[in-house]
């Protein structure tokens, strides 16, 4: 077995609130290989955004993180100081985000941007970093990269302006790319030909992806694990495809339900949703988060609940078939 | 960025031209010249001779055009009071208030910039508070107190510096602490709360995400926008400074321009308060023209407006 490239065991983010501690993440494990493309998905809030930020160290001063480990290939960066979690940032790993509208400095150009991105970590002139920024803004698909170089980022469409943002994220070749919602904020049409370009990236580059996402159907085409997260715990994890085939966790199936699938979902049929809200996450949390809004609650979802099924493919729920019995078949 | 800045230059000119004749027909309208200047005691026939004799009986365009061609040829006129040519009167009294308006500006610019980045780098800190105290007392202390009160200490107490006078660059070590004083809140708050935004931005994020220092996320990425309100807001105070230190200047005895528009204004000198009020007017339109260009620079967004 090829050792991992990324490994975080028992990850635990607190936020301190004005109400109390905010436990937005609690006990997440998750391991990805070289090249593999791992997808995290969940609603706004599960805590998606705050684990990946807390791989890159980007969580804010206030926000308090543990964790067993989180390694990144030989790297301990649970013990990194600044300076090399700097040198690693950018470099190493890398980060795109969702709002590509913003995410990139508006006083800058994007050539100025994008070599900046590798003359922080490399020792090369700038008209290498020039030459490198033009073939990276061709590999991304953009025309006339040459003379996109002294634009700014307000003379450019949102899509163009994302490809810029995976670019810039590629200037290093980096072993690890974080992709936090990178199609949420586009066009639909847009959104297909983004997600397109980040698979075909990853493949050509031998690059691990981090997806997070909260559209099933990304998740469905492009990742080789998923991992399902809610109120901050990982509920299910496992192959993308067995996850697809076999969804084990009620919320898991519940999200399934939620989109239309070709061949199954009846014409005109209803779509699924999931009654209730996210329960509150500050002070303590205890037992199954879900099960406020699971139709098959009982007391024993009020104890600590361990992940259980074989190894591959894990869920977090005290019954042992997810309570599959009682629903029937999806959809 | 060159056809911005002419048409900035355009819009300028005709913002020029707009205020030179609202300054010259406010004080025109403003009473009686040739009343003013004959005096209380004139008898009648000697005020319709000064009105023959300034040319004060001809229609209001007219002399406001040949004001305003003489002006433009650097001839203000002559002043009522000190029978000189107003324009050396002022250009004399400018040096001594361009060099306050300067040293206050950079003094403000100095203190203030770096005070509230520093403020918003740890909000709440003691140094937050430490620069919020300052700029609330700076706000609510009047310029002449806290320039007498630097005065008593300064120069009767201690003896370290002259009291008044524009001799040495000593004298001016004072007044430009009192001016600049006066406009450091408002350029400490502005730039304070500008980098509590931007430092919250997505791209501020994007930079660190690259593996940009602290130091370069702050000068680089944060500073150049942060700044962009502080420009326009220092180049209005720069305006203010050149134009409205009469009280400094009076405090200090410093005889600048200032203090001569108040002199001049108290004697009904007509040709030096229009060419005066034209002077300071022109200091704010060229200095919101400079601080349009900067912001343009720094801004490439601003350059299509």
């Amino acid at each position: 077995m090829t050792k991992s490239l990324l490994s975080v065991k028992n990850l635990s983010i607190d936020i301190p609130t004005g109400s109390g501690m905010l436990h937005a993440v609690r006990g997440i494990d998750f391991t990805l290989k070289r090249g593999e493309t791992l997808s995290i998905v969940g609603e706004s809030g599960s805590g998606k955004s705050l684990t990946s930020l807390a791989v890159m160290g980007l969580l804010g001063k206030s926000i308090r993180c543990a964790a067993d480990e989180i390694r990144f290939d030989d790297v301990d960066l649970l013990s990194a100081n600044k300076r090399v979690m700097r040198d690693l940032r950018g470099n190493r790993m890398a980060m795109i985000f969702q709002e590509p509208m913003t995410s990139l400095n508006p006083a800058y150009t994007i050539g100025d941007q994008l070599m900046e991105a590798l003359l922080l970590h490399r020792k090369v002139s700038r008209a290498q970093a020039r030459a490198r920024a033009v073939e990276l803004l061709e590999k991304v698909g953009i025309t006339a990269a040459e003379s996109r170089l002294s634009q700014y980022p307000h003379q450019l469409s949102g899509g163009l302006r994302q490809r810029v943002m995976i670019a810039m994220s590629l200037m290093c070749e980096p072993d690890l790319l974080i992709a936090d919602e990178p199609t949420t904020a586009l066009d639909v049409t847009i959104q297909a030909q983004i997600l397109r370009l980040l698979v075909d990236l990853t493949r050509e580059m031998n690059m691990a992806m981090i997806l997070i996402t909260h559209d099933l159907g990304v998740v469905a085409r492009v990742a080789d694990k998923v991992a399902v997260m809610y109120a901050g715990e990982l509920v299910e994890t496992g192959p993308a495809t067995e996850v697809f085939a076999a969804p084990s966790h009620p919320y898991t199936r519940g999200l399934l339900r939620c989109i239309p699938q070709p061949g199954k979902t009846a014409r005109g049929a209803p779509l699924g949703t999931i009654a209730g809200i996210v329960p509150s996450l500050v002070g303590e949390v205890a037992g199954c988060a879900f099960r406020t809004r699971c139709p098959h609650a009982s007391a024993a979802c009020r104890d600590p609940i361990p992940m259980r099924g074989d190894p591959s493919h894990e869920f977090r729920c005290v019954f042992a078939d997810g309570a599959l019995s009682e629903e029937g078949e999806i959809a | 960025m060159l056809t911005f800045i002419f048409k900035r230059l355009g819009l300028a000119l005709l913002v020029a031209l707009t205020v030179s004749f609202i300054s010259f027909s406010l004080l025109f309208l403003s009473g009686d010249p040739a009343a003013a200047l004959a005096g209380e005691t004139a008898s009648g026939e000697d005020v319709e001779a000064l009105r023959r004799l300034y040319g004060f009986d001809r229609p209001m365009l007219v002399q406001y055009a040949e004001w305003l061609f003489s002006a433009l040829r650097g001839d203000f006129g002559e002043s009522y009071y000190f029978k000189l040519p107003v324009a050396s009167l002022i250009a004399e009294r400018l040096q001594v208030t361009m060099t306050l308006g300067l040293c206050g500006i950079l003094f403000a610019l100095v203190t203030a910039v770096p005070l509230g980045v520093i403020a918003a780098i740890r909000p709440n800190s003691l140094i937050d508070r430490v620069a919020l105290f300052l700029s609330v007392a700076g706000q609510a202390m009047p310029s002449f107190w806290f320039g007498l009160i630097l005065i008593v200490v300064f120069a009767i107490q201690l003896g370290w510096l002259p009291p008044s006078g524009a001799a040495t660059w000593r004298h001016f070590i004072m007044p430009t602490i009192v001016l600049g004083y006066y406009a450091m809140p408002a350029i400490m708050r502005l730039t304070r709360a500008g980098m509590l935004d931007v430092l919250n931005s997505d791209f501020i994020r994007t930079a660190r995400a690259k593996g940009a220092g602290e130091t370069r996320v702050l000068f680089k990425h944060a500073l150049r926008n942060a700044i962009i309100p502080v420009v326009s807001l220092a180049a209005v105070q720069m305006g203010f400074m050149l134009g409205g230190s009469i009280v400094v200047e009076s405090v200090f005895a410093l005889h600048g321009a200032g203090y001569l528009a108040w002199e001049s204004i108290a004697r009904n000198d007509l040709p030096t308060v229009q060419a005066l009020i034209l002077v300071f007017s022109m200091f704010y339109i060229v200095f919101t023209f400079l601080a349009d260009v900067l912001n343009a620079w720094l801004d490439p967004r601003m350059r299509s407006a």
